[in-house]
């Protein structure tokens, strides 16, 4: 287990050194939803009423941007393969991976999202239920991505066959995001036992992520 | 205490390619294993098949008396073309990642630090490194945590003489001590008890003998 933390500690530091991705991933995701009152006109029902779905889907492409780092850098510079002859499982290495990704720039995104909101005229009821969707479902973004991330490891330019990989993944956690923030804003609905749906995705994702993605990485690194 | 690292009729498919046929060598503990011959010949594909890194076809690659639990590959450090180095930490800070993820002894990193004359540079991002202090810096790793077999490949690239001095003692010192190293290398390092073989389009063609080191 001190190889996860060992690996997890140097990837947050990494991130906080080369703060470039996940600086690029915040400003994505505020010039997108900054971008959409000018598109859409100032309609303020409007705006408040597809406010969640907007945020929702913003936080998912900006996080895009940022997946191909979890493993790329490790790639290039050989780490990589150190990493694989460790005595821990590789499935435990990409974990700790994944987890610093969602450390650092899932969760700042997510955290994001409130101040986002007033652009948006986000309904008053929705904040906190909003920041609990995104904080409960944005491990399922990390995790599910790394997936993505070691499929396309040698594809020149993969970020766009990272999105096509991974974006149809993330459809049942944007479903059951929504689907929570719109039982407590427009009544009735079932909030809980949508918001239990997303935390199952969540922790799904989290226990099958590393597995998928540690064959990926075996196979692609041959 | 691992005895002998058993190379069995491996033969490795690249493609359509067949790029090792049938190699059988056989390294004894305290032992060299000099790998020579042209670009292309298959030395690379053999350390890194060595290294579990690239799946054989066929045949085995065992390390005999080592921990029966873990693949050879865990056992060995591998030291290919790229360094593994990240460039926004400093030397120091490299090692020590490398240190607690291979489970190295406490004192690993400042033996490795001493061992390839990298003090000075330590506290120094290996961005603002030339390319040799790079290398150096990336074989440290095989002094941050013991592991019995060495695999190199072309270890020398961009070092100068003295410093491939540093890296032939840090050798023959790991290989006194009754280790196992395996280096791809054009170069003659003049390393004792070593043996060499040449490899040609990814067969054996001249070996200085069937078996080498300590019996």
């Amino acid at each position: 287990m001190t190889e996860f933390w060992t690996v997890l500690a140097r990837d947050l530091k990494l991130a906080a050194r080369d703060g470039g991705a996940v600086g690029t991933a915040l400003g994505f995701y505020l010039i997108v939803v900054a971008m959409l009152p000018l598109g859409l006109g100032p309609d303020l029902k409007l705006l408040g009423r597809i406010a969640p779905g907007i945020l929702w889907i913003g936080l998912l492409l900006s996080a895009l941007l940022s997946l191909g780092r979890i493993f790329e850098s490790d790639f290039e510079d050989g780490s990589l393969e150190v990493l694989m002859t460790g005595s821990a499982p590789l499935e435990l290495v990409v974990a700790a991976k994944a987890l610093a990704h969602w450390i650092s720039t899932s969760l700042p995104l997510a955290l994001l999202t409130p101040v986002l909101g007033l652009l948006l005229n986000l309904d008053v009821d929705a904040y906190g239920v909003l920041l609990a969707t995104l904080i409960a479902g944005t491990p399922a973004i990390s995790f599910l991505g790394s997936i993505g991330a070691a499929l396309t490891l040698q594809a020149r330019r993969g970020g766009l066959l990272v999105a096509l990989l991974v974006l149809p993944l993330y459809i049942p956690t944007l479903i059951y995001g929504i689907a929570t923030i719109s039982a407590i804003v427009t009544p009735p609905g079932d909030a809980m036992s949508a918001f239990l749906i997303l935390c199952a995705l969540s922790l799904g994702s989290v226990v099958l992520g590393p597995i998928a993605a540690a064959a990926a990485l075996r196979y692609q690194a041959q | 205490m691992v005895q002998a690292l058993a190379i069995e009729h491996v033969s490795v498919r690249r493609g359509e390619r067949l790029v090792l046929r049938d190699i059988t060598l056989r390294l004894n503990r305290a032992g060299t294993l000099l790998l020579k011959g042209h670009n292309g010949s298959g030395k690379t594909t053999l350390i890194r098949t060595i290294a579990g890194l690239l799946p054989s076809e066929t045949g085995t690659v065992t390390l005999e008396g080592g921990r029966t639990e873990a693949e050879p590959g865990e056992q060995s450090h591998t030291i290919g073309h790229a360094n593994g180095l990240k460039s926004s930490l400093s030397v120091r800070e490299n090692l020590r990642f490398w240190r607690d993820f291979l489970n190295g002894p406490r004192d690993g990193v400042d033996r490795a630090l001493a061992e390839f004359q990298l003090d000075d540079l330590a506290d120094i991002p290996t961005a603002y490194l030339s390319a040799g202090q790079k290398r150096r810096t990336g074989l440290a790793r095989l002094l941050v945590a013991d592991r019995p077999l060495w695999l190199l490949d072309e270890p020398t690239t961009s070092l100068d003489t003295a410093s491939t001095q540093v890296v032939v003692a840090a050798i023959e010192q790991h290989v006194t001590s009754g280790g196992l190293a395996i280096v791809a290398t054009h170069l003659d390092l003049a390393a004792r008890n070593a043996r060499e073989v040449t490899l040609r389009a990814g067969t054996v063609v001249s070996a200085s003998s069937d078996e080498v080191g300590d019996d």
